[in-house]
């Protein structure tokens, strides 16, 4: 495992660098080099091979084995196979994506083109969040830069492949980054996840065989052709010999920092980072001299770390031993101990009521159920009952327990469910305290008039 | 064979069968609770309603392996060896979750929603959901929206099964209802200026299995427990839907789809729908008349029986229009009556309304053009009585206009029972030329140019007021039941001929049925009890040459 101190940023390279998001820069920095060199030297197959051998798992957040997903693609299909680069970044904390977009654009190119080569698509998309004007200007200019350069369109530098690189913007939905949500979208229709089978790489897009990848995958990927795979394994955390469905974390990986530290922002960092590190090295630790009382590992989906959790390191395997979804997308979020926990759900509750598509029933009522219940609590007519009820509606919503069709419900559920069970000192208090005559009662509810959130 | 295993019950199914878990558990006897899933839309699996554990049989151990978690059941393929668990406590609480979070923008306003008594969200709480009231429900009522002329959807009431949405897409292909908004906020509705109005709009009133989309045609008109059921056949057109006729005390008050895969499988069309108002018009003949000086006298039917026969034989030569409106053993009664009056009579299809051209959906339903239920069927009749021609036609309406033209027959004799008081199907032109005759039946359910000028005037009886067999379009035989009691002191066609015939009894419509099974090779398949999806004519036709 390489030495967090020594790490020098290889994905954010181009970042505080002047013109740094131009193709001039970029080849002077070795850029494309590496596309030419592999569409002339290697087949498809051989790309996949690296990528498989390379050990990158997507950055997307589920972590998956970016090399395995692609050879879930059918064998000799007669095309089109489409791939999809998912640019939808709404994860709460997240913003890893458009500092590569904003900054480095080529980096994204070069690995979608490499990418699309190993797929054999001719076709890729570029699914954009709507929010981010700044990244379809970078993105646009640098894909009309590659055009003009030959990177992009027939014939690439006269390799026989080809392929269109189209920029879609999507109309701001976080249920768009969901990969089947992001296909529907892109078909023009309403963003609802599609069930399962088919998976996305049998029948996708427009009913063809589709890959959708992760931004900062693409950027791993133009940086694996260009370092090697030895490097790119020489990063992070290797896989546990003890545990043979643990494929490692290798590589490197952009940590968005957030909230209460002194110094928020994207940095890159071996994968394997603690997030106490993370917080005091990069952030400068907590502001204003206080403690954390909650950190998010990646993202509000993945739940909550309490201040004796900071010492997980934060690759694909960590948070889950402390009771988090998982890494998620590296987001890391940073509560500081003056904030209310309730406070704090019920923000995220109200993110998750407030973008489930709606399409199950369990999410759909019970993202909202559970906002309106901790509208209720903060109105101080919450009872103690109000807990086990919410901690029930977190264990029993989502895919892992097979009630949803995608796993935007599992990202609602941990939070509450891992703030009643790492918090629920604070939570009783709390109603206790805000409702003192009522808190013990367990007749039904009568619900308050209005509910001010959403 | 494939074998299934549904709560250790062993089922087996056809080798080349794809069905799901809840079509597989249907087959032994056991109901998964379902919203979303038709089967005759697409599965989106979004309800979670049937969620299920399954898991699967190793055929050389018998181990079984379950899937860890719960799967929804109409999504879920079955094989064989499959293992499908419904009675597990997991089940039963993933189930009642699902009522619960359903019940939360539910309105609970079951005594004002006319759904109520056939309500899958009643049913299925009262079996599968909690006593226990958990969720703060504020009480409201449900919005009500117009979503089209014949359609009003209670937005609250909707459950987001998104059948009807799916049904305009993919069924009419009209597309006209979509889902707005997100999460729990979201709703059923059109795009501005594009109503739901299609042909086929009235069966996502069918399709929701609560109380959200109403038909503005049956909204308050009558508790569902009230109603009784018959099953009966759409005489809209020549496609022949099967139906359910819905009636109380005499009164029809909705039809309904009744699924029948050779036909209609789960639709039919608005026009069939509300294709009953006609039983119910206050201009309906009602009463038998013999022509006097001026207009009308009624005369008893059991007079009518001896004078019908003694005019019609003292006129001459007699020729019979056997509507395509009457059912074939109507028919084959009215022919062998005729030919009992006059041996030689003229026997010829009646009018045959159309209508320009068929018309169809992209979810394979058809509308036809020929209005009428039963050509074929009559058709079949008319040709045991020798009456086709060389090429296998038979006599039709112009054929009989040009014997009478031509003063070839003094007596006539013509039914009709088109569902249409507005327009007469005969216009005071083709009336005018019956003139001649001496003796004019008119058999019909309204008045019209040609009743006004006949000798004898019988009121006909609707298509809910009979029973017996109709052909459609595709030589699909159905029998079907009466629903209701025709209008006091109407007899229906069967039993006039029945008792003109000097039959003994009450009119039976199964043994003149096996009568004509008998006598003819295309009709042979008639013989005995059909089963309630009817049966393919040209099967048996196949099978005798």
């Amino acid at each position: 495992m390489t030495n967090t101190e020594s790490f020098e940023p290889v994905l954010l390279e181009a970042v505080g660098i002047e013109n740094g998001g131009t193709l001039e820069q970029y080849r002077s920095r070795g850029g494309y080099a590496p596309l030419e060199k592999l569409l002339a030297e290697k087949q498809p197959a051989d790309v996949v091979e690296m990528v498989k051998s390379s050990g990158l798992r997507g950055r997307g957040g589920a972590g998956f084995m970016t090399g395995v997903k692609w050879t879930f693609l059918p064998k000799d299909h007669p095309g089109p196979v489409y791939f999809c680069v998912n640019a939808d970044e709404s994860e709460p904390g997240t913003f890893n994506n458009r500092i590569l977009m904003e900054d480095d654009p080529h980096q994204i190119l070069e690995g979608t083109i490499i990418s699309a080569f190993a797929t054999r698509a001719s076709t890729a998309y570029i699914y954009l969040r709507y929010e981010y004007p700044q990244s379809w200007n970078s993105l646009q200019a640098a894909i009309d830069e590659a055009y003009a350069a030959g990177y992009l369109g027939q014939n690439i530098r006269g390799s026989g492949f080809s392929l269109d690189i189209y920029l879609h913007r999507g109309a701001a939905a976080y249920i768009c980054g969901e990969e089947t949500g992001l296909i529907e979208s892109l078909e023009g229709k309403r963003a609802w996840p599609r069930i399962k089978p088919p998976f996305p790489a049998i029948e996708g897009a427009f009913h063809k065989p589709t890959v959708v990848n992760n931004i900062e995958t693409m950027a791993c990927v133009a940086q694996i052709a260009r370092r090697g795979v030895e490097w790119f394994r020489s990063i992070g955390i290797p896989a546990d010999p003890n545990n043979p469905r643990d494929p490692g974390s290798y590589g490197p990986k952009l940590y968005c920092l957030s909230g209460h530290v002194e110094k928020p922002g994207c940095y890159e960092a071996p994968l394997g980072i603690t997030a106490r590190e993370l917080i005091d090295r990069f952030g400068g630790g907590v502001w204003k001299g206080r403690r954390a009382k909650a950190v998010i590992p990646g993202g509000i989906s993945m739940g909550v770390m309490t201040e004796n959790e900071l010492d997980t390191p934060l690759d694909f395997a960590g948070p889950g031993r402390v009771g988090c979804l998982g890494l998620g997308t590296a987001a890391v979020v940073v509560v500081d101990e003056t904030v209310s926990i309730v406070d704090f759900l019920h923000n995220s509750c109200r993110f998750f009521a407030h973008e489930s598509c709606g399409q199950c029933t369990p999410c759909r009522e019970g993202t909202s159920w559970s906002l309106r219940m901790l509208e209720r609590i903060r109105a101080g007519k919450g009872r103690l009952k109000d807990l086990d009820l919410l901690a029930e509606i977190g264990s029993t919503m989502g895919m892992m327990p097979g009630s949803t069709i995608c796993g935007l419900a599992d990202g609602a559920a941990w939070p509450i469910k891992n703030c009643i069970a790492k918090f629920r000192d604070e939570f009783e208090e709390y109603i206790k305290q805000t409702n003192p005559t009522g808190y013990m009662e367990t007749d039904p509810v009568p619900a308050l008039p209005i509910v001010t959130a959403h | 064979m494939p074998t299934v295993i549904v709560d250790g019950q062993e089922i087996e199914i056809g080798a080349d069968e794809r069905l799901n878990c809840i079509e597989a558990a249907r087959r032994a006897g056991v109901e998964i609770p379902h919203y979303c899933w038709h089967p005759g839309l697409s599965v989106v699996a979004s309800c979670r309603m049937c969620l299920i554990q399954a898991g699967s049989r190793n055929p050389e151990t018998g181990e079984v392996a379950m899937i860890p978690k719960l799967v929804p059941g109409c999504q879920t393929p079955v094989k064989d060896g499959t293992v499908i668990v419904t009675n597990s406590e997991a089940v039963k609480e993933s189930r009642a979750r699902v009522e619960e979070a359903l019940l939360i923008d539910h309105p609970i306003d079951c005594p004002i929603c006319d759904k109520a008594g056939e309500c899958l969200l009643q049913d299925y709480h009262f079996e599968h959901g909690q006593s226990e009231r958990r969720a703060d429900i504020q009480p409201f009522h449900s919005r009500r929206r117009d979503v089209g002329p014949t359609v009003t959807l209670f937005v609250d009431r909707c459950i987001m099964c998104t059948r009807c949405v799916r049904f305009t897409r993919e069924v009419s292909g009209t597309a006209e209802l979509m889902v707005s908004a997100r999460g729990a906020k979201e709703e059923i509705d059109t795009f501005p200026g594009f109503p739901l109005d299609n042909k086929l709009a009235g069966n996502v009133v069918d399709l929701c299995p609560v109380g959200a989309l109403g038909d503005k045609d049956f909204l308050y008109q009558q508790r569902v427990w009230f109603l009784k059921k018959s099953e009966n056949v759409c005489g809209g057109c020549s496609a022949g839907c099967s139906l359910v006729t819905e009636h109380n005390q005499d009164t029809v008050y909705r039809l309904k789809p009744r699924e029948n895969p050779h036909v209609n499988k789960w639709w039919i069309c608005d026009e069939g729908r509300y294709g009953w108002h006609h039983l119910h018009d206050e201009s309906r003949l009602v009463t038998p008349g013999r022509r006097a000086a001026d207009g009308f006298d009624d005369v008893e039917w059991a007079d009518l029986i001896t004078r019908l026969r003694d005019d019609l034989k003292a006129a001459g030569r007699l020729a019979v229009a056997v509507s395509p409106q009457l059912t074939v053993e109507e028919a084959w009664m009215l022919c062998a009556l005729a030919r009992s009056i006059d041996p030689e009579a003229f026997l010829a299809l009646g009018y045959v309304p159309t209508t320009g051209d068929d018309e169809s959906f992209p979810g394979g339903f058809t509308i036809r053009g020929e209005k009428a239920p039963n050509r074929r069927g009559v058709e079949a009749v008319l040709g045991m009585f020798g009456t086709a021609e060389t090429d296998g036609k038979v006599p039709g309406w112009t054929d009989l206009l040009a014997q009478v033209q031509a003063g070839k027959v003094q007596a006539a004799w013509i039914t009709a029972g088109h569902p249409t008081p507005e327009t007469s199907w005969c216009d005071e032109e083709t009336a005018a030329q019956f003139d001649s005759l001496d003796c004019l039946v008119v058999q019909d359910l309204f008045d019209s140019p040609l009743a006004a000028r006949a000798t004898w005037r019988l009121p006909a009886a609707g298509f809910a007021e009979r029973s017996g067999t109709w052909v459609n379009c595709g030589q699909h035989a159905q029998c079907f039941e009466q629903a209701i009691r025709p209008p006091a002191g109407v007899w229906p066609e069967g039993r006039l001929y029945w008792n003109m015939l000097g039959r003994q009894g009450l009119y039976d419509p199964h043994g003149v049925r096996q009568q004509i099974a008998e006598g003819s090779a295309t009709l042979a398949a008639l013989a005995g009890n059909l089963p309630a999806t009817g049966v393919d004519l040209r099967l048996q036709q196949l099978a005798a040459t």
